[in-house]
Protein backbone atom coordinates (compact mmCIF):
# COMPACT_ATOMS: atom_id res chain seq x y z
CA UNK A 1 0.00 0.00 0.00
CA UNK A 2 2.90 2.00 0.84
CA UNK A 3 4.32 1.13 -2.48
CA UNK A 4 1.08 2.01 -4.18
CA UNK A 5 1.01 5.88 -2.52
CA UNK A 6 4.60 6.35 -3.22
CA UNK A 7 3.79 5.67 -6.97
CA UNK A 8 0.99 8.46 -6.19
CA UNK A 9 3.18 10.76 -5.04
CA UNK A 10 6.21 10.06 -6.36
CA UNK A 11 8.20 12.69 -8.68
CA UNK A 12 8.74 12.84 -12.27
CA UNK A 13 11.91 14.22 -13.16
CA UNK A 14 12.05 17.43 -14.91
CA UNK A 15 14.48 15.82 -17.84
CA UNK A 16 11.81 13.04 -18.36
CA UNK A 17 9.23 15.54 -19.05
CA UNK A 18 11.36 17.67 -21.27
CA UNK A 19 12.06 14.42 -23.46
CA UNK A 20 8.79 13.32 -24.18
CA UNK A 21 7.81 16.68 -25.87
CA UNK A 22 11.19 16.22 -27.76
CA UNK A 23 9.49 12.71 -28.74
CA UNK A 24 6.66 14.08 -29.82
CA UNK A 25 8.88 17.08 -31.34
CA UNK A 26 10.32 14.76 -33.43
CA UNK A 27 7.52 12.38 -34.00
CA UNK A 28 6.14 15.33 -35.92
CA UNK A 29 9.52 16.75 -37.56
CA UNK A 30 9.47 12.76 -39.03
CA UNK A 31 5.67 13.18 -40.15
CA UNK A 32 6.73 16.51 -42.26
CA UNK A 33 9.77 15.10 -43.81
CA UNK A 34 8.04 11.95 -44.50
CA UNK A 35 4.14 12.48 -45.88
CA UNK A 36 2.97 14.02 -48.93
CA UNK A 37 -0.57 14.10 -47.72
CA UNK A 38 -0.39 18.39 -46.93
CA UNK A 39 -3.28 17.56 -44.05
CA UNK A 40 -1.42 15.69 -42.61
CA UNK A 41 1.65 17.73 -42.83
CA UNK A 42 -0.20 20.61 -40.65
CA UNK A 43 -1.31 18.18 -38.22
CA UNK A 44 2.33 17.09 -37.79
CA UNK A 45 3.05 21.05 -37.06
CA UNK A 46 0.31 21.58 -34.92
CA UNK A 47 2.12 18.26 -32.86
CA UNK A 48 5.59 20.02 -32.96
CA UNK A 49 3.59 23.11 -31.58
CA UNK A 50 2.39 21.28 -29.09
CA UNK A 51 5.57 19.85 -27.97
CA UNK A 52 6.77 23.37 -27.59
CA UNK A 53 4.20 24.32 -25.50
CA UNK A 54 5.02 21.63 -23.42
CA UNK A 55 8.32 22.62 -23.25
CA UNK A 56 7.46 26.20 -22.17
CA UNK A 57 5.51 24.65 -19.46
CA UNK A 58 7.77 22.39 -17.91
CA UNK A 59 10.34 25.56 -17.29
CA UNK A 60 7.80 27.77 -16.14
CA UNK A 61 6.83 25.51 -13.62
CA UNK A 62 10.60 24.47 -13.13
CA UNK A 63 11.59 28.23 -12.78
CA UNK A 64 8.95 29.69 -10.90
CA UNK A 65 7.90 32.21 -13.62
CA UNK A 66 4.79 32.76 -15.55
CA UNK A 67 6.07 34.00 -18.67
CA UNK A 68 6.52 30.29 -20.04
CA UNK A 69 2.27 30.49 -19.73
CA UNK A 70 2.19 33.46 -21.20
CA UNK A 71 3.91 32.50 -24.22
CA UNK A 72 1.86 29.32 -24.43
CA UNK A 73 -1.22 31.52 -24.73
CA UNK A 74 0.32 33.41 -27.46
CA UNK A 75 1.58 30.41 -29.21
CA UNK A 76 -1.81 28.83 -28.92
CA UNK A 77 -3.12 31.53 -30.84
CA UNK A 78 -0.60 31.97 -33.59
CA UNK A 79 -1.07 27.80 -33.83
CA UNK A 80 -5.17 29.03 -34.59
CA UNK A 81 -4.30 31.56 -36.74
CA UNK A 82 -1.89 29.36 -38.70
CA UNK A 83 -3.83 26.38 -39.10
CA UNK A 84 -6.82 28.60 -40.45
CA UNK A 85 -4.97 30.23 -43.23
CA UNK A 86 -3.03 26.29 -43.93
CA UNK A 87 -6.67 24.90 -44.37
CA UNK A 88 -8.11 28.29 -46.46
CA UNK A 89 -4.60 27.57 -48.90
CA UNK A 90 -5.33 23.57 -48.73
CA UNK A 91 -8.95 24.59 -50.32
CA UNK A 92 -7.13 27.05 -52.80
CA UNK A 93 -4.94 24.21 -53.46
CA UNK A 94 -7.49 21.81 -53.77
CA UNK A 95 -9.20 23.94 -55.81
CA UNK A 96 -6.21 24.35 -58.52
CA UNK A 97 -4.75 20.98 -58.45
CA UNK A 98 -8.20 18.43 -57.19
CA UNK A 99 -5.58 16.89 -55.19
CA UNK A 100 -4.15 17.21 -51.79
CA UNK A 101 -0.45 15.61 -52.29
CA UNK A 102 2.31 18.00 -52.47
CA UNK A 103 3.96 16.07 -55.15
CA UNK A 104 1.66 17.53 -57.49
CA UNK A 105 2.69 21.33 -56.81
CA UNK A 106 4.82 21.72 -59.23
CA UNK A 107 3.57 24.64 -61.50
CA UNK A 108 7.09 26.43 -61.98
CA UNK A 109 8.24 23.22 -63.56
CA UNK A 110 5.96 23.31 -66.29
CA UNK B 1 8.64 17.86 -9.96
CA UNK B 2 5.54 16.57 -7.83
CA UNK B 3 3.58 15.24 -10.08
CA UNK B 4 2.36 11.30 -10.26
CA UNK B 5 4.72 9.04 -12.51
CA UNK B 6 1.42 6.96 -13.10
CA UNK B 7 -0.95 9.25 -14.51
CA UNK B 8 2.32 11.06 -16.33
CA UNK B 9 2.90 7.73 -17.96
CA UNK B 10 -0.48 7.19 -19.20
CA UNK B 11 -0.85 10.22 -20.91
CA UNK B 12 2.90 10.12 -22.51
CA UNK B 13 2.04 6.57 -23.70
CA UNK B 14 -1.13 7.82 -24.85
CA UNK B 15 0.07 10.52 -26.37
CA UNK B 16 3.19 8.55 -28.17
CA UNK B 17 1.05 6.41 -29.28
CA UNK B 18 -1.61 8.68 -30.93
CA UNK B 19 0.80 10.69 -32.47
CA UNK B 20 2.70 7.95 -34.18
CA UNK B 21 -0.91 7.60 -35.83
CA UNK B 22 -1.29 10.37 -36.75
CA UNK B 23 2.16 10.32 -38.78
CA UNK B 24 1.56 6.46 -39.95
CA UNK B 25 -2.06 5.79 -40.72
CA UNK B 26 -3.40 6.30 -44.01
CA UNK B 27 -6.73 7.49 -43.97
CA UNK B 28 -7.15 11.28 -42.59
CA UNK B 29 -9.56 10.87 -40.70
CA UNK B 30 -8.14 8.83 -38.03
CA UNK B 31 -5.35 10.75 -38.47
CA UNK B 32 -7.31 13.83 -37.17
CA UNK B 33 -9.18 11.99 -34.47
CA UNK B 34 -5.85 10.34 -33.15
CA UNK B 35 -4.24 14.10 -33.18
CA UNK B 36 -7.58 14.69 -30.37
CA UNK B 37 -6.87 11.85 -28.56
CA UNK B 38 -2.95 13.46 -28.46
CA UNK B 39 -4.25 16.78 -27.80
CA UNK B 40 -6.37 15.59 -24.69
CA UNK B 41 -3.11 13.96 -23.42
CA UNK B 42 -1.37 17.14 -23.57
CA UNK B 43 -4.45 18.26 -21.67
CA UNK B 44 -3.97 15.85 -18.79
CA UNK B 45 -0.53 16.87 -18.70
CA UNK B 46 -0.58 20.79 -18.31
CA UNK B 47 -3.09 20.29 -15.48
CA UNK B 48 -0.67 18.17 -13.76
CA UNK B 49 1.86 20.80 -14.30
CA UNK B 50 -0.50 23.51 -12.36
CA UNK B 51 -1.13 25.41 -15.87
CA UNK B 52 -5.07 25.17 -15.33
CA UNK B 53 -5.66 28.00 -18.21
CA UNK B 54 -3.67 26.20 -20.48
CA UNK B 55 -5.33 22.94 -19.93
CA UNK B 56 -8.62 24.78 -20.43
CA UNK B 57 -7.53 26.36 -23.72
CA UNK B 58 -6.04 23.58 -24.86
CA UNK B 59 -9.14 21.55 -24.69
CA UNK B 60 -11.15 23.99 -25.95
CA UNK B 61 -8.93 25.35 -28.66
CA UNK B 62 -7.17 22.91 -29.88
CA UNK B 63 -9.31 20.12 -29.23
CA UNK B 64 -12.63 22.22 -29.71
CA UNK B 65 -11.97 24.88 -32.95
CA UNK B 66 -8.58 23.44 -34.77
CA UNK B 67 -9.97 20.17 -35.01
CA UNK B 68 -13.54 20.55 -35.96
CA UNK B 69 -11.65 22.78 -38.67
CA UNK B 70 -9.55 19.98 -39.88
CA UNK B 71 -12.59 17.82 -39.40
CA UNK B 72 -14.67 19.82 -42.06
CA UNK B 73 -11.62 20.72 -44.25
CA UNK B 74 -11.72 16.48 -44.51
CA UNK B 75 -14.78 16.34 -45.06
CA UNK B 76 -14.91 19.35 -47.84
CA UNK B 77 -12.15 18.12 -49.85
CA UNK B 78 -13.44 14.04 -49.38
CA UNK B 79 -9.37 13.41 -50.82
CA UNK B 80 -10.03 9.72 -50.13
CA UNK B 81 -6.83 9.05 -51.62
CA UNK B 82 -4.33 6.36 -49.85
CA UNK B 83 -1.80 8.87 -49.40
CA UNK B 84 0.93 6.91 -47.45
CA UNK B 85 3.78 6.99 -50.38
CA UNK B 86 6.99 6.51 -48.14
CA UNK B 87 7.38 4.39 -51.12
CA UNK B 88 7.01 6.83 -53.66
CA UNK B 89 9.48 8.62 -51.97
CA UNK B 90 13.50 8.07 -52.61
CA UNK B 91 14.64 5.90 -50.71
CA UNK B 92 17.95 8.21 -49.72
CA UNK B 93 15.11 10.75 -48.63
CA UNK B 94 13.66 8.34 -46.50
CA UNK B 95 16.20 7.25 -44.83
CA UNK B 96 17.74 10.46 -44.28
CA UNK B 97 14.87 11.98 -42.68
CA UNK B 98 14.29 8.74 -40.24
CA UNK B 99 18.39 9.00 -39.49
CA UNK B 100 18.23 12.60 -38.79
CA UNK B 101 14.97 12.65 -36.47
CA UNK B 102 16.54 10.09 -34.61
CA UNK B 103 19.80 12.25 -34.40
CA UNK B 104 17.60 14.98 -33.10
CA UNK B 105 16.09 13.01 -30.71
CA UNK B 106 19.25 12.23 -29.26
CA UNK B 107 20.66 15.14 -28.98
CA UNK B 108 17.35 16.84 -27.23
CA UNK B 109 17.65 14.09 -25.04
CA UNK B 110 21.37 14.44 -23.87
CA UNK B 111 20.72 18.39 -24.23
CA UNK B 112 17.72 17.91 -21.51
CA UNK B 113 19.25 15.55 -19.34
CA UNK B 114 22.47 17.64 -18.61
CA UNK B 115 20.64 21.08 -17.77
CA UNK B 116 21.22 22.29 -14.78
CA UNK B 117 18.13 24.39 -13.77
CA UNK B 118 19.40 27.73 -11.98
CA UNK B 119 17.94 28.84 -9.27
CA UNK B 120 14.08 30.02 -9.65
CA UNK B 121 13.87 33.39 -11.91
CA UNK B 122 10.55 34.56 -9.98
CA UNK B 123 8.69 33.54 -7.23
CA UNK B 124 5.39 32.44 -8.64
CA UNK B 125 5.97 28.99 -6.45
CA UNK B 126 2.55 27.16 -6.29
CA UNK B 127 1.41 28.28 -2.51
CA UNK B 128 2.27 31.70 -3.69
CA UNK B 129 0.15 30.97 -7.16
CA UNK B 130 -2.69 29.48 -5.14
CA UNK B 131 -2.63 32.57 -2.22
CA UNK B 132 -3.01 35.01 -4.92
CA UNK B 133 -6.23 33.31 -6.35
CA UNK B 134 -4.63 30.68 -8.37
CA UNK B 135 -2.91 30.48 -11.64
CA UNK B 136 -6.01 31.76 -13.87
CA UNK B 137 -6.30 34.60 -12.02
CA UNK B 138 -2.63 35.07 -11.88
CA UNK B 139 -1.71 34.31 -15.80
CA UNK B 140 -4.70 36.66 -16.47
CA UNK B 141 -3.54 40.21 -14.56
CA UNK B 142 -0.57 39.45 -16.01
CA UNK B 143 -1.42 39.24 -19.47
CA UNK B 144 -3.28 42.71 -18.53
CA UNK B 145 -0.15 44.33 -17.12
CA UNK B 146 2.90 43.10 -18.37
CA UNK B 147 1.87 41.52 -21.55
CA UNK B 148 -0.91 44.20 -22.33
CA UNK B 149 1.20 44.95 -26.14
CA UNK B 150 1.78 41.15 -27.10
CA UNK B 151 -2.08 40.90 -26.11
CA UNK B 152 -3.37 43.13 -28.16
CA UNK B 153 -0.72 42.61 -31.18
CA UNK B 154 -2.45 38.71 -30.80
CA UNK B 155 -6.16 40.99 -31.83
CA UNK B 156 -4.66 42.08 -35.23
CA UNK B 157 -2.66 38.70 -36.09
CA UNK B 158 -6.40 37.28 -35.74
CA UNK B 159 -7.54 40.13 -37.81
CA UNK B 160 -4.96 39.61 -40.61
CA UNK B 161 -5.33 35.48 -40.36
CA UNK B 162 -9.50 35.93 -40.49
CA UNK B 163 -8.56 38.37 -43.83
CA UNK B 164 -5.93 36.11 -45.46
CA UNK B 165 -8.37 33.06 -45.21
CA UNK B 166 -11.56 34.58 -46.46
CA UNK B 167 -9.32 35.55 -49.54
CA UNK B 168 -7.73 32.82 -50.03
CA UNK B 169 -10.74 30.49 -49.52
CA UNK B 170 -12.58 32.53 -51.74
CA UNK B 171 -13.72 30.97 -54.98
CA UNK B 172 -11.65 32.91 -58.11
CA UNK B 173 -13.94 34.45 -60.95
CA UNK B 174 -12.15 32.64 -63.56
CA UNK B 175 -9.65 29.65 -63.28
CA UNK B 176 -5.93 30.50 -64.46
CA UNK B 177 -5.25 26.71 -65.06
CA UNK B 178 -5.76 25.03 -67.94
CA UNK B 179 -9.15 22.97 -67.55
CA UNK B 180 -8.37 19.55 -66.41
CA UNK B 181 -4.84 20.19 -65.40
CA UNK B 182 -3.69 17.36 -62.47
CA UNK B 183 -0.10 17.88 -62.51
CA UNK B 184 1.91 14.98 -63.15
CA UNK B 185 0.87 11.89 -61.94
Amino acid sequence: MDQLTAQFTGQVEPWVVLSFSAVIFVIGLAGVLVRRNILVILMSIELMLNSVNLTFVTFSKQLHDMGGQLSVFFIITVAAAESAVGLGLIISMFRTLRSVDTDEIQLLRE
Amino acid sequence: MAISPVFFYLFAAVAILCSLMVVFKRNPVANAFSLVLVFFAFAGIYAMLDAHLIAALQVLVYAGAIMVLFVFVIMLLNADVPSFDLARSHAVVKVASITGCLVLLGLFIWAFKNTTFHAPIANFTPENVEAAGGNTRVVSELMFSDYILPFELTSVLLLGAIVGAVAMAKRKAGPNLPPGYRGKA
